[in-house]
């Protein structure tokens, strides 16, 4: 796995090769989400206006904000504008926050990210072994269990079950902190350096800050973490299940090896190549913000705001929250590519 | 596998490291749990919206307030007393002497000028409040004039009522900003605008640290406010959209006060020892609109027989008990001329017999647009319900906020559910938008609520005109008095409801002050044990 006789040259240029067709891709990606976005967002029955002046204000006041917000161009001219402000990198201001978009988005996706990341390392923990242990013992008790933790996950709303989380770990036992991403005695002790609190905290050995951090994190993460875990053994129970038919397995088992190592050295590295696109698509999931985890929890991060400011048609807001989540699929989708490819030897 | 179990110990081991002792709230600061998402810039002169209001009105002092206790009474702020000239036209404001900014700059007459000239030559969504008096950016200057470092003339264009003026200068736009400050940030001649979206130059009780948009906003005491320093040193409100998170957060003691709770919820932490509610009255107004576009809804009969088919009781009880309570005028409670007249009650009987008068004996179809929120939804069910009992199939058709708005806005709406809340404490605002429609035409200028439910009432009009001119009190009083009767019965409003406002909050916290508007929300009075 780790040996390979292609030459250095050759590898650089097929993986040469890769890279200008990813990146065409993402280019064409990129353009046809803006356009749809932008389209979505003016056909929705929402005068943007309002979020500007508010349902109080006077005709003058009214017409002075439209022409501000240039409504009162052309479709077509609205949208090369803004296409060719995003090509210098500005992505306008929020009409909601008065922020600019980059600095909004500077500020929510971090808080995301340490949802995600953690949500989704706590999904593979977990999902992955559940998943194999079901395949294995397929029908017996272990997969009866997956089966309803996964069902559990799948149909439970994901609001009722992060209130009943808080309600128990937070209210009744205490083990965790409430809704927010740190208490009111913490937030100015750290600096944004990365705008991942833990790390931040971390970084400055700031260790009450963390800890404070850490304990408003945990609960949330733990449960996008549930939902991912739903998705992530059921994927894995069925790769599993194919890699255990094939003859290499029946072959490895009739030379005497370990059914151990049968499973998780063998069959598990097989099946690990789909589930690494599996794994890649609940994180990229996640990382678009989950807005019902967020508003229960306070959490102040990507899918409220993206959700917000298209309730409110806030255009500028949607469109830049709309190319981050885009450049997120995009990037993960490539680093789950590249990822298999370096696990699966039948692919270089 | 060994890398799969070191991976679960490792997540089992850091989750119960999370297991830590709640902290409390530090001791000199209060935090409060809030729907704070409607912020969407802190200049007060553009600042229009609830939680925006409250900032403005802890952080900036104005030349007039109004009594707490009684809204229709006045007194001097920054103004130290005022004369108005024989024609009505020209007031003078005596300054208290003094007054400092947070910037330790004093107050003084230039600053009340660059205020009122800022506010009505940037001419945001509350601009008008100014504006109705005749002052223009082209006049402005000439209108509002300091004679001395501490007096300032103010003139206005026609004779209005001293009462209407008066109120008017108590509501945010008329806030005094530290001129010396804002115009230091300046740009290309904003006005400081850019930068007083995000900043304050005030001299209230507090001054705005930070405010982080849908997160927080952080207000620090002014140790030297004129009217005495502020005993809590630090406030800090957080944005919490569920309120059944502020409920958790404030029976762990996290925050000291939960701003949003539901009837729900504030039922069931009644029986909570160590948290007391307090209740103030707003201004909000719940109503239907009826578009009279809709042939059925522009019968006089039909219009009536509404008003008898909601069982306005059972809704309160219900649904809305503690945070909004029974008010069938357009005036809410504590406005000069309000009434509390409520003279329609749940009469099914007499509505068919209405209808029946009206040629709808079998009742009729309509639709109503109703916002996904609570209590909006239940309401409107109910209604639904109450008004099947008399044949009428009422479709509702949900929609988010700002959706249903444009709907209304552009005149498409069978029925509109909404909330109306006072722009200044004066009887004109409500009396402006609920009875005043001046050109039912589409494209009128003017889009008052009588205009977006249609409805062409030129006398009626000119009458609830006329009444900001009315310099007696009483008989000021006494017109707004008559025209609300007269409304209550032909108008195409039922109005249901008045607003009530409940904080929920420990034990050990007091004084947070809960006026007729989000403006008088305040926290000067704040104490903490």
């Amino acid at each position: 796995m780790t040996t390979s006789n292609i030459s250095w040259g050759g590898r650089s240029a097929v993986w040469g090769r890769i890279a200008g067709r990813e990146l065409s891709t993402v280019a064409i990606t990129f353009f046809g989400l803006l356009l749809v976005t932008f389209l979505i967002a003016r056909v929705i029955p929402i005068d943007p206006v309002l979020a500007v002046v508010g349902d109080n204000a006077k005709a003058d006041v009214y017409d002075a904000a439209r022409a501000a917000l240039g409504l009162d161009k052309p479709l077509w001219q609205q949208f090369a504008t803004y296409v060719g402000k995003v090509f210098t990198g500005d992505l306008g201001k929020s009409v909601l926050t008065s922020n600019l978009v980059t600095d909004d988005i500077k500020r929510v996706f971090p808080a995301t990210l340490e949802l995600a990341t953690l949500g989704t390392l706590i999904g593979v923990a977990l999902g992955v072994p559940l998943g194999v242990l079901a395949a294995v013992y397929q029908g017996r008790w272990p997969d009866q269990l997956a089966r309803l933790i996964g069902l559990f996950g799948y149909s439970v709303p994901v609001f009722w079950f992060g209130l009943m989380g808080l309600l128990l770990f937070y209210a009744k036992l205490g083990w965790v902190a409430g809704p927010g991403r740190i208490s009111v005695a913490y937030q100015d002790f750290v600096d944004p350096i990365t705008g991942v609190l833990v790390i931040d905290a971390a970084l400055q050995g700031e260790w009450e800050a963390f800890r404070d951090a850490w304990s408003h994190l945990i609960l949330p993460a733990a449960v996008l973490g549930l939902l991912s875990v739903a998705y992530i053994s059921r994927m894995a129970r069925s790769f599993m299940i194919t890699e255990l038919q094939q003859q290499y397995v029946i072959a490895a088992r009739v030379k005497g090896m370990s059914e151990f190592r049968v499973i998780w050295r063998h069959a598990l590295r097989n099946a690990f190549v789909p589930l690494i696109t599996v794994i890649a698509l609940s994180y990229a999931q996640l990382l678009e913000g989950s807005v019902l985890t967020e508003t229960i929890f306070a959490w102040p991060g990507l899918g409220r705001y993206i959700t917000n400011s298209l309730l409110n048609a806030d255009m500028n807001a949607v469109l830049g929250g709309t190319l981050v989540v885009g450049a997120v699929f995009i990037g993960v989708n490539l680093l789950s590519d590249i990822l298999g490819r370096l696990v699966d030897p039948r692919t270089r | 596998m060994r890398h799969v179990a070191k991976l679960l110990t490792v997540s089992a081991f850091t989750a119960l490291m999370a297991t830590t002792a709640m902290a409390q709230t530090p001791k000199d600061t209060v935090v409060m749990a809030k729907q704070i998402d409607d912020i969407i810039s802190l200049d007060p002169a553009e600042v229009f919206e609830f939680s925006g209001g409250e900032v403005v009105g802890n952080v900036y002092d104005k030349l007039v307030r109004f009594d707490l206790a009684d809204p229709s009474k006045l007194y001097g702020d920054l103004a130290e007393g005022w004369t108005i000239s024989p024609d009505s036209k020209t007031y003078t404001f005596k300054l208290k002497p003094n007054v400092k900014f947070h910037s330790g700059n004093p107050l003084t007459a230039a600053d009340v000028v660059y205020s009122f000239q800022r506010a009505v030559v940037l001419n945001k969504s509350p601009g008008f409040i100014l504006t109705q008096f005749g002052l223009t950016k082209d006049n402005v200057t000439e209108m509002v004039k300091a004679v001395d470092d501490k007096t300032v003339t103010i003139t206005v264009d026609k004779p209005y009522a001293p009462s209407f003026f008066l109120n008017c200068l108590t509501a945010n736009v008329a806030v005094i900003v530290d001129s010396k400050l804002v115009k230091a940030n300046e740009k290309a001649g904003d006005f400081g605008y850019e930068w007083l979206k995000q900043n304050s130059a005030g001299s209230g009780a507090y001054k705005l640290r930070a405010w982080r948009a849908n997160e927080q906003y952080t207000l620090e005491a002014n140790p030297d406010w004129f009217m005495g320093a502020p005993k809590v040193k630090r406030v800090v409100v957080r944005h919490v959209a569920e309120p059944a998170s502020q409920r958790l957060l404030l029976e762990k003691g996290d925050v000291d006060y939960a701003r949003n709770l539901s009837k729900d919820q504030l039922d069931s932490i009644k029986s909570n020892a160590d948290i007391v509610q307090q209740v103030g009255d707003k201004g909000y107004i719940l109503y239907l609109g009826l578009n009279q576009k809709n042939p059925n809804l522009a019968k006089p009969e039909v219009r009536e027989a509404l008003k008898y088919l909601v069982d306005y009781d059972s809704i309160e009880r219900n649904i809305v008990a503690g945070t909004y309570k029974p008010h069938q005028a357009f005036l809410p409670k504590g406005f000069l001329g309000a009434i509390d007249d409520r003279p329609y009650k749940f009469d099914p009987a007499k509505a068919k017999e209405l209808l029946a008068k009206a040629g709808l004996p079998n009742g009729f179809s309509v639709t109503m647009d109703t916002r996904s929120v609570n209590p909006i939804t239940d309401i409107a069910q109910a209604v639904q319900a109450n008004w099947a009992q008399a044949g009428i199939k009422l479709e509702l058709i949900p929609g988010d906020g700002k959706q249903t708005l444009t709907k209304y806005r552009a005149r498409t709406h069978d029925i509109y559910i909404g909330q109306w809340g006072p722009d200044y404490q004066d009887p004109h605002t409500n009396a402006e938008t609920f009875a005043i429609n001046e050109n039912n035409a589409e494209d009128a200028r003017s889009k008052t609520l009588a205009w977006r439910n249609a409805w062409d009432i030129p006398e009626m009009s000119k009458k609830t005109g006329a009444l900001v001119f009315e310099t007696d009190s009483d008989k000021r009083k006494a017109g707004y008095e008559a025209i609300e009767r007269e409304h209550q019965k032909v108008s195409p409003f039922v109005i249901m409801f008045q607003q009530v406002e409940v904080a929920a909050h420990r034990k050990n916290v007091d004084g947070l002050i809960l006026g007729p508007g989000s403006a008088a929300n305040l926290y000067s009075t704040l104490s903490k044990n």
